[in-house]
C-alpha cells in the first residue's frame, strides 16, 4: 500500500477527536445565535463564553481580553491595521520584521501606500531580529512594533521579551503573531509582556476558521468589522460557535500536553535532521540550531529545486512543504530565506519539514530514504551539479 | 494542479543527461529564477538523432524538458525551431497559467541548440 506520510503540520494539524467531540453537538442540537435572546441563544452564549474564560486563563488574559476571529491572518491584520489606525495621530511609522507571515508584511506594504512608513526590521543569518539594528530603527513617531514569536518557515524563535521591553520602554505598542508558538511553546501574555498577541486553531489540533486576537485591556484599536455588536463591537458577525468550543478545547488540550508533546516531536526532528545532515552531502540547514521550533525542520538541498522535490516526495508518500504553503503558487523564493541571506539558488530548494504528535521515528526513517534516493536522482538531473562532485549519500549509522 | 501526463513526465523523464561528441549545446535560465535547462543535440544529415537534456527547475520544467527533447528527436533543424512551448504544453495536456513560462525554457533551450549547431556547421 502506498504510504501517506504527513510532514506538513506547521501548514494545518488534524482536529483532536476529543475537540470534534466537543464541537459536534454546537453544529445540531445546541445550533443557536449567541446574539437571541430565548433559550437556544442563551445556551451558546453560555457555551462561548465559557470558552473565552478557558482561553483567557490559560495564557494569562483576562475574558474581555480576548477577541475570536477567522484566523490567524485576519488577527494578524486587525492588530496591524487596527493599531496604526487607532494611533495616527501619535505617529504614522511601524515597524514589522522582514521575516512575518505574509498576513502582516502584506498588510504593512498596504498601510506603506494609504501613508503610513514601515520599516522592515532586518534579521541575522538564522532569522532572528537585530535587536541593536531594531532599536536604531525606532524613531519618535513609533507607534507599532510587531515581531513573531517564531517563524513559520525556519521555526527560529525571536527574542519576544527583549523587543517587549523595548517597545515598552519607549511606549510603543508591541504585537506579536504567535501562530506557529502557541502549542509548541508556554504563551503567556504577562510572560513576557505582550500588547497583542494571535493565534490560530488549525495550528494545534482544533478547527480551522477561527483564531484569536488578545488585545491588552486599556489599549484601543480600531475595530475591525462593522455591523454586528460581536465581540464587544470590534468585530460584527455571527460568532462561529462550534469553531469557538474548538479552539478552547484545542488549547486546553494542547496546553495540559505541551511538554509532552514538544519533547517528543523534537525528538523526531532532531533524528531528522541529523540523519539528513549525515548522510545527504550539500545541504544547509535554515534557521537557528538551537532556538527553533520543536517540530520546525528546513532544509536547502543544493543544486534541486524545491518544487521538484516537494512532488517527488509527496509521489513517494510524503507531504512537506516549500517555503511556506500560502506562498507555494508564487514563483519567487521564500522572502524568509532572503532576508537571512540565503542566496536565491538555495532559497528556491528549501523544504520545509513540520513533524507533529503521531508522527513515529519509523516514518521519518522512511522519509529520509526516500529523500536520500530524490537527491541523487534530481542531482543527476541538474545542470548544475558539478562533474568533479560525487552524486552520493552516505549510508544510515547503527 | 499538474496533469498526470505531467507527473509521468516528471516521474520518469526521458533523455536525461549529455551527449559527449555534441553538435548543438544550449542552455538558458538561471539559478536565481529558480530554473536552467540544458539542451544537447546530435544532428546527421540535418535530422536530430538524438537530444538530451539537464533541469534544474520545477516538476514542470523537468516534464517539458522531457517532451520537448522527445518530440524534437528525428525532426529536422527547421522542423525542431517550429516545436513552440504552446506544442509542449499540448501533449502534456496542459499547465497551470502560472507554470507556462517553464514551458518557454524547454523551447528557447531548443533554439540555443541550434543555432549553437548552426554556427558550428557554418564554420
Amino acid at each position: 500500500m502506498q504510504k501517506k506520510i504527513y510532514f506538513d503540520h506547521a501548514a494545518t494539524t488534524p482536529v483532536d477527536r476529543r475537540v470534534l467531540e466537543k464541537m459536534l453537538p454546537y453544529f445540531t442540537e445546541n445550533f443557536g445565535n449567541p446574539n437571541s435572546q430565548h433559550a437556544f441563544g442563551r445556551e451558546t452564549v453560555a457555551a462561548v463564553d465559557a470558552a473565552r474564560d478557558e482561553i483567557a486563563s490559560l495564557i494569562g488574559a483576562k475574558p474581555s481580553e480576548i477577541y475570536f476571529t477567522s484566523g490567524g491572518t485576519e488577527a494578524d491584520n486587525w492588530a496591524l491595521r487596527g493599531a496604526a489606525q487607532a494611533l495616527a495621530h501619535k505617529g504614522k511609522h511601524l515597524i514589522v520584521s522582514a521575516v512575518e507571515h505574509p498576513a502582516m508584511i502584506a498588510t504593512a506594504k498596504d498601510l506603506a501606500k494609504k501613508g503610513f512608513e514601515v520599516t522592515f526590521a532586518e534579521v541575522d543569518e538564522y532569522g532572528k531580529a537585530d535587536l541593536a539594528k531594531l532599536e536604531r530603527a525606532i524613531r519618535p513617531d513609533t507607534t507599532f512594533i510587531g515581531v513573531m514569536t517564531a517563524n513559520n518557515e525556519v521555526g527560529t524563535i525571536q527574542p519576544v521579551a527583549e523587543i517587549s521591553a523595548m517597545a515598552r520602554a519607549r511606549g510603543i505598542v508591541f504585537f506579536t503573531d504567535a501562530v506557529q508558538a502557541v502549542g509548541a511553546l508556554k504563551t503567556d501574555v504577562k510572560l513576557p509582556a505582550v500588547d497583542m498577541l494571535s493565534f490560530s486553531g488549525h495550528k494545534f489540533y482544533g478547527p480551522k476558521g477561527i483564531g484569536v486576537l488578545y488585545v491588552r485591556a486599556g489599549l484601543r484599536i480600531d475595530r475591525l468589522v462593522t455591523g454586528g455588536h460581536q465581540e464587544r463591537g470590534m468585530r460584527g458577525g455571527t460568532t462561529n460557535v462550534p469553531a469557538v468550543v474548538g479552539i478552547a478545547e484545542a488549547l486546553r488540550i494542547a496546553t495540559e500536553e505541551l511538554d509532552r508533546n514538544a519533547a517528543y516531536v523534537a525528538s523526531l526532528r532532531d533524528r531528522f535532521i541529523s540523519r539528513v545532515l549525515r548522510e545527504i552531502p550539500y545541504v544547509k540547514l535554515n534557521g537557528h540550531p538551537k532556538d527553533r521550533l520543536p517540530a520546525n525542520a528546513n532544509f536547502s538541498f543544493r543544486y534541486i529545486e524545491g518544487e521538484s522535490l516537494l512532488y517527488s516526495l509527496d509521489l513517494a508518500g510524503v507531504a512537506v512543504s516549500s517555503g511556506s504553503a500560502c506562498s507555494s503558487g508564487s514563483l519567487e523564493p521564500s522572502h524568509v530565506l532572503l532576508a537571512m541571506g540565503v542566496p536565491e539558488g538555495l532559497a528556491h530548494g528549501s523544504i520545509r519539514f513540520s513533524f507533529g504528535k503521531d508522527n513515529t521515528p519509523e516514518e521519518v526513517d522512511y522519509a529520509v530514504d526516500r529523500l536520500k534516493e530524490i537527491v541523487v536522482k534530481l542531482r543527476a538531473l541538474s545542470p548544475l551539479f558539478p562533474k568533479e562532485l560525487k552524486n552520493e549519500v552516505y549510508p544510515k549509522e547503527d | 494542479m499538474y496533469t498526470q501526463k505531467v507527473m509521468d513526465a516528471f516521474q520518469n523523464p526521458k533523455n536525461v543527461g549529455e551527449i559527449e561528441n555534441y553538435d548543438g549545446m544550449g542552455m538558458i535560465g538561471s539559478e536565481a529564477c529558480g530554473d536552467i535547462m540544458q539542451v544537447f543535440i546530435k544532428v546527421k544529415d540535418g535530422v536530430i538523432e538524438d537530444a538530451k537534456f539537464k533541469t534544474f527547475g520545477c516538476a514542470a520544467a523537468i516534464a517539458t524538458s522531457s517532451t520537448a527533447t522527445e518530440m524534437i528527436k528525428g525532426m529536422t533543424v527547421d522542423e525542431a525551431l517550429e516545436v513552440t512551448n504552446k506544442k509542449v504544453i499540448e501533449v502534456l495536456g496542459g499547465l497551470p497559467p502560472q507554470k507556462i513560462h517553464c514551458s518557454v525554457l524547454a523551447e528557447q533551450a531548443i533554439r540555443a541548440a541550434i543555432e549553437d549547431y548552426k554556427n558550428r556547421a557554418s564554420k
